[in-house]
């Protein structure tokens, strides 16, 4: 099995184990995951660390989940890597910024494991 | 032309948007349902009890607060149930899990009334503990709220809104 190395990204260490039970709950048991609590240690952990997949908030402090998603683009770190916002902002404003930005899906809270399992898997390579 | 939310006061100030707010928030996080406790509305002030308050505010279009409020006990099993953990006290996790529930809820309940949902901004989650203590907010034009009974435990839900442009 390919192991898979997740960023999750939220202020909240709740969410944060949320979001990796959705991960393990979506069938990528050989999942390695990285947490950061900002943009600011999410940009952090990537100049460190390579990752498959990264799942972000918006609303945060330091530096939000919209700049942290310019940021790791024009930084051409984590390049072609699917970045998904988990966010409580669902207006079609929001997700256009985010697509802008370079996200390449949105789920809104609450959302259901079943709504992270289908659209992670949407996003990542087939193994 | 100016925004304005006139047209959507119904909308903002209709108690079943909340209440289906915190339904969508505590069956889809939680797994469990939640109900209205009938008769009991949100009273101003708080008990003696040992508490936890969360507050996350709105901005722009809307100015206000979405405020959640609940007894250790409650806050301990919502937050066991959010994480698969047991809470003893009322540590970090617990203030935490509490206030992604309000953030939820605010963001659920705006995203009701689309005006709101693309011109109002969600503050990060203030959580307040401790006993015998009042949350004041400055001469709020209406507040939305009710007690809910979610599994074992007890919440009062609030919007707090000033005037409506």
């Amino acid at each position: 099995m390919r192991e898979i190395q997740a960023l999750i990204v939220d202020d909240s260490s709740v969410m944060r184990k949320i979001v990796e039970r959705s991960l393990r709950q979506a069938g990528l048991d050989a999942l390695v995951v990285i947490e950061a609590g900002s943009g600011v240690e999410g940009l952090e952990a990537l100049k460190a660390k390579r990752v498959d997949l990264i799942l972000s908030d918006i609303n945060m402090p330091a530096m939000d989940g919209l700049e942290f998603v310019r940021q790791l683009r024009s930084q051409r770190l984590a390049e072609g890597v699917p970045v998904v916002m988990i966010t409580t902002e669902s207006s079609e404003e929001h997700v256009r910024q985010a697509i802008e930005a370079g996200a390449m899906g949105y789920i809104r809270k609450p959302f259901t494991a079943d709504q992270v399992k289908q659209k992670v898997l949407s996003l990542l390579p087939a193994a | 032309m100016t925004l304005t939310l006139r047209d959507s006061a119904h909308l903002v100030s209709d108690p079943e948007n909340l209440t289906s707010s915190v339904q969508e928030v505590f069956e889809m996080m939680l797994g469990i349902a939640c109900q209205p406790v009938q008769g009991n509305e949100v009273e101003d002030g708080i008990g003696v009890a040992e508490s936890v308050t969360a507050v996350v505010g709105f901005g722009g279009i809307l100015s206000g607060a979405c405020v959640i409020r609940c007894d250790e006990a409650s806050a301990r099993q919502i937050a066991s149930r959010m994480t698969g953990m047991e809470f003893e006290a009322l540590d970090d996790v617990v203030k935490d899990a509490i206030g992604e529930i309000c953030n939820m809820v605010a963001g659920a309940w705006k995203s009701k009334v689309p005006e709101l949902a693309a011109n109002c901004g969600l503050s990060v989650p203030a959580v307040i503990t401790g006993r015998d203590y009042n949350l004041h907010m400055q001469s709020p034009e209406f507040k939305v709220g009710h007690l809910y009974s979610c599994g074992k435990s007890r919440l009062e839900v609030a919007v707090v809104c000033d005037e409506l442009l």
